[in-house]
């Protein structure tokens, strides 16, 4: 009986390969580093149809960009008590955010902990603006200002924070990028890692890159951020999503940076 | 008016199927003998089941020749033809009860009869299986359908 099991095994892992090698052919991919988990790093973008990507290649069709120029507006205009607006501290974001999407989350000395890009805005309305803090996933406003900060690194490659603390937040995230939850007991490995490429019922899976995010998702019919997405995967596996900006989140999306390593910035992008 | 109560019936047939009493399969050497609920299964429900995409959703990751009138059948799994050519029926039950232990942990493939070693289950589906034990036996008289 083990008999039968392996050949059928040994056929469908070849046929695994056939498949992956055919797609990796037509297919923009980045070298990994040395001990990397990918033998390529290829964006969403190489995974989605003509129409879609023609939707992200044209920034007149892209449907987020509204919310990209919502997030300029926003970033000139003073809000909260202090009477400040981003300007006020930051100056021109072509200058002083430059970079910063293509290397959060960093450590946070002073919170001790990782601080996302999404995090870091609403740390700034709280303290430098004394303004209200924006809610994390579906506010326009934080989807717009995380959308514009991201956008200035647009074409920049994903580097890492190499800090031991960073190297620890990722461990974490690590761990749960690789554990199954759920009732259907699956890890994002399981379909981003070892069956990209490949579809599922009528979707190709990618590698789950978040170079892209926010995002205009056409299921979404609209515009949503790198933990929103997140939480819809693990709702797909019938799973208890964890908190948008908590701990484990937060661990993933530092995690998931090292997994896109090198890969430019395309924020906003469009998926299916 | 017709589609809605449809529907509806079916979500609420589903909730009584997860909702039965949870019985405990030994599954020794890839197989499982005897029949969840000692009744057969039925081929035509298990079709159903194998397509449904709030069932088993079997289809999702297995293609399937027999099912060429549906759109888009996975690839991440084997393909199903001549599936019954290759398993017997108490291979098959196991399989479908939990993969991972007929296969080993590393197979994609969810425990459709299984509710241990579960990790943050969301509320909804805490301490259900995916499929009822009935629906497990209609899945697999399906499965013995397909012959090359």
């Amino acid at each position: 009986m083990m008999k039968i099991f392996g050949k059928v095994a040994a056929i469908v892992a070849g046929s695994a390969l056939v498949a992956t090698a055919a797609f990796a052919e037509d297919r923009k991919s980045y070298p990994a580093p040395k001990d990397h988990p990918l033998s390529e790093i290829i964006s969403g973008y190489e995974f989605r149809t003509p129409e879609t990507r023609a939707l992200q290649d044209d920034d007149f069709e892209n449907p987020a960009y509204i919310l990209l120029d919502l997030g300029a507006e926003l970033w000139s205009t003073a809000d909260g008590a202090a009477g400040k607006s981003c300007a006020s501290c930051h100056g021109d974001a072509a200058e002083s955010m430059k970079g910063i999407g293509a290397s959060f989350p960093k450590w946070s000395k002073e919170r001790n902990k990782a601080i996302t890009v999404e995090q870091q805005i609403n740390i700034c309305r709280e303290e430098q603006m004394q303004a209200d803090t924006w809610k994390w996933t579906k506010d326009p406003n934080m989807l717009g200002m995380t959308i514009f900060v991201k956008n200035q690194s647009r074409g920049m490659p994903i580097v890492l924070d190499n800090s031991p603390e960073m190297e620890t937040v990722r461990k974490l995230g690590e761990e749960v990028y690789y554990t199954r939850y759920g009732q259907l007991d699956m890890s994002c490995a399981n379909c981003h890692e070892d069956y990209y490429g490949n579809y599922i019922r009528a979707d190709m899976l990618s590698q789950g890159q978040i170079n892209g995010f926010p995002t205009y998702r056409l299921k979404w019919n609209g515009v949503g951020s790198t933990h929103r997405r997140f939480k819809g995967c693990m709702k797909n596996i019938r799973a208890n999503p964890f908190k948008p900006q908590g701990e484990e989140f937060t661990a993933l999306e530092a995690y998931m940076m090292y997994r896109a390593v090198g890969l430019p910035i395309e924020t906003p992008s469009v998926r299916n | 008016m017709r589609f809605a109560a449809l529907v509806l019936s079916g979500v609420f047939m589903a909730s009584v199927a997860s909702a039965e009493e949870i019985k405990k399969v030994e599954i020794v050497d890839g197989a499982v003998q005897a029949s969840l609920t000692g009744k057969p299964g039925d081929a035509v429900a298990g079709a159903k089941v194998f397509k449904g995409r709030r069932a088993g959703n079997c289809l999702a990751c297995h293609g399937n020749k027999d099912m060429s009138g549906e759109q888009f059948h996975g690839e991440t799994g084997p393909i199903m033809d001549g599936v019954a050519d290759r398993y017997s029926t108490e291979q098959l039950r196991a399989i479908v009860v939990n993969s991972k232990k007929v296969f080993g942990d590393h197979t994609l493939m969810p425990a459709f009869y299984e509710v241990d070693r579960l990790s943050r289950v969301a509320k909804k589906f805490e301490g259900k299986t995916v499929l009822s034990a009935q629906q497990v036996e209609d899945v697999v008289a399906y499965l013995l359908t397909l012959k090359e």
